[in-house]
């Protein structure tokens, strides 16, 4: 898929209308993360429920279309997984845009890996992975012991 | 040289790029070389190749006087008054490097003040804040007017009695403003206070008269004016050159090295320390031949031709805005499309062939006062016709079809 395809499909159907955009109250996990070149922002907000599931997702932020639609696709995909999970899912999108020609997991349904396949249009710019990974950075701090803002400069 | 067949020079135009014809609109970030420039590179390296400057033999000899000749192709290009007052440095970053570092060592302290303006470049701002670091001196901003623009009046403002220094462009790579140097240089002089030009964007559309602009110092980028990279130019009066301390120490800057002591060599190679990049200082005299045969008339004549009908095409084009509307403008243009982010519109673009720059130009103070986070920018170079704006046009139409606006 070349990346005018990307954008007319799953891109700009995300990056318009964006799931799971806002605020949500009760969150008990946040991360901010910031990519200065673009000026892109996403702020990840999280509630684990007390078997470590995440409960409910939402983010805020302003940016390109690729940034947008990447924090869309995700947090749609993680509502109801695993905070163990979900750091797998993690790990292997950011594989795949990186190097790896495919997500190797059974955590996620066909359907759901296609969708995170044409992000990988980015791979050959890397300016541009930065904005696909923007947001699963913040998603991986959030996760973390020690929450910290991200940067993807 | 026809400017009209001028693509025809340049190698890179000769195949297409991801199968498209490549328009390039991306030259105040680097422009294009044409085949002289390559060829020169080349024939350096297979026929003529040694080190300058040091052994005596055939190759090194002849290459040392090609080095120089470049030399003096600059001095003559740029109008300096001797040879000895051009220095070549790795880019025009480094020149700028060089004079802050060497005359904040010899010349500024604590409390001294130094003016720069809000539309300066980074490698403009950068090597300044290391002297408020360390040394503790104060930047002001020259602040930009609402057409993007810097006057002799808002320069003046930021001058006080502890002024050391002032440091603006010559051209904005955002705005595409033309300070009025020679007017900030005259104001600056009646105070008794240096002026250092950043023209790595004027360079390669002005014509370059240093006794007219009477600067104190003046930074070039070779491989923005069809030269190659690694390659820069500091020219400052020779008066600076012999007061300030030498840069960086090495072999070919000194004169006599003891235990106890050094002693540095004459100009120009007191501040040229090191093997340099002789290929390419070699390979930038062929630029400037190749300006020369074009001519900065015929040059300045076709720039500004398609910068107004660019402004012309794009003012038409709803929802895009220019950024910047100043008095005198050079090959920049700059600007937003509303609910498009910039780095999608460069990567939309680029799907049609059309090469342009998205971000903050390594300008952000200047967005940060814009109110914006980036901006697209399609800047001019002497191969553009006015075909490529028809191009730049249509591929933003595609854009916003994509977007529905």
């Amino acid at each position: 898929m070349n990346l005018k395809e990307l954008y007319q499909e799953i891109i700009l159907d995300h990056g318009k209308n964006p799931r799971n955009l806002g605020k949500f109250e009760n969150f008990n996990k946040d991360a901010k993360g910031h990519n200065p070149l673009c000026g892109d922002k996403v702020h990840l907000f999280l509630k684990l429920d007390e078997n470590k599931n995440v409960n409910d997702i939402s983010f805020e932020g302003e940016g390109c279309a690729i940034s947008m639609a990447s924090a869309s696709i995700m947090t749609d995909l993680m509502k109801g997984k695993s905070e163990k999970d979900a750091k797998e899912i993690i790990d292997k999108f950011l594989d795949m845009i990186k190097e790896k020609d495919d997500i190797n997991t059974n955590l996620l349904e066909e359907d759901e890996k296609t969708k995170l396949m044409s992000l990988g249009g980015v791979k050959n710019y890397p300016m541009r992975v930065k904005c696909a990974t923007l947001s699963w950075h913040a998603l991986s701090s959030a996760l973390d012991e020690f929450q910290k803002d991200v940067t993807t400069e | 040289m026809k400017i009209e067949n001028i693509k025809k020079e340049f190698p890179i135009f000769n195949n297409k790029i991801e199968n498209n014809d490549l328009v390039y609109l991306d030259s105040a970030n680097s422009s294009q070389k044409p085949l002289v420039v390559v060829d020169r590179i080349y024939d350096f390296y297979t026929k003529e190749f040694s080190n300058i400057g040091r052994s005596v033999h055939y190759l090194a000899v002849a290459a040392t006087n090609l080095y120089e000749n470049t030399r003096t192709a600059v001095q003559k290009y740029i109008n300096a008054k001797n040879k000895n007052e051009i220095v070549f440095t790795k880019g025009a970053t480094e020149a700028i490097n060089l004079v802050a570092s060497t005359f904040g060592q010899k010349y500024l302290k604590e409390g001294d003040e130094i003016i720069i303006t809000e539309l300066e470049h980074h490698s403009n701002y950068v090597p300044w804040h290391y002297l408020r670091k360390n040394k503790g001196i104060k930047i002001n901003f020259a602040e930009i007017d609402e057409h993007g623009d810097i006057s002799l009046e808002s320069v003046e403002k930021q001058i006080t009695s502890k002024t050391k220094m002032i440091a603006l462009t010559h051209l904005s790579n955002v705005t595409g403003a033309i300070l009025p140097i020679k007017e900030i240089t005259e104001l600056a002089h009646s105070k008794g206070i240096p002026v250092l030009v950043d023209g790595c964007q004027s360079a390669p559309h002005m014509k370059m008269d240093m006794q007219d602009l009477n600067c104190d110092f003046y930074a070039i980028s070779c491989h923005k004016m069809y030269g190659p990279t690694g390659l820069g130019i500091l020219y400052a009066k020779k008066k600076w050159l012999d007061d300030l301390p030498p840069y960086q120490g090495g072999g070919g800057m000194i004169n006599e090295v003891k235990k106890n002591d050094i002693s540095y060599g004459e100009l120009p190679n007191k501040f040229e320390a090191g093997t340099m990049a002789t290929a390419q200082v070699i390979a930038f005299n062929e630029s400037i031949n190749f300006l020369n045969k074009i001519g900065i008339d015929n040059l300045i004549n076709h720039e500004n031709d398609l910068l107004n009908y660019g402004e012309e095409v794009l003012r038409k084009n709803n929802s895009v805005k220019l950024i910047g509307n100043p008095k005198k403008k050079g090959a920049v243009l700059s600007f937003t499309i509303d609910g498009i982010h910039p780095h999608d519109i460069a990567t939309i673009l680029d799907e049609d062939g059309v090469a342009i720059r998205a971000g903050h130009h390594c300008c952000q103070i200047l967005h940060d006062k814009l109110g914006l986070t980036a901006s697209a920018r399609a800047s001019l170079g002497v191969y553009n016709t006015r075909d490529d704006l028809d191009k730049l046009n249509e591929s933003i139409n595609n854009c916003k079809k994509i977007f529905n606006k």
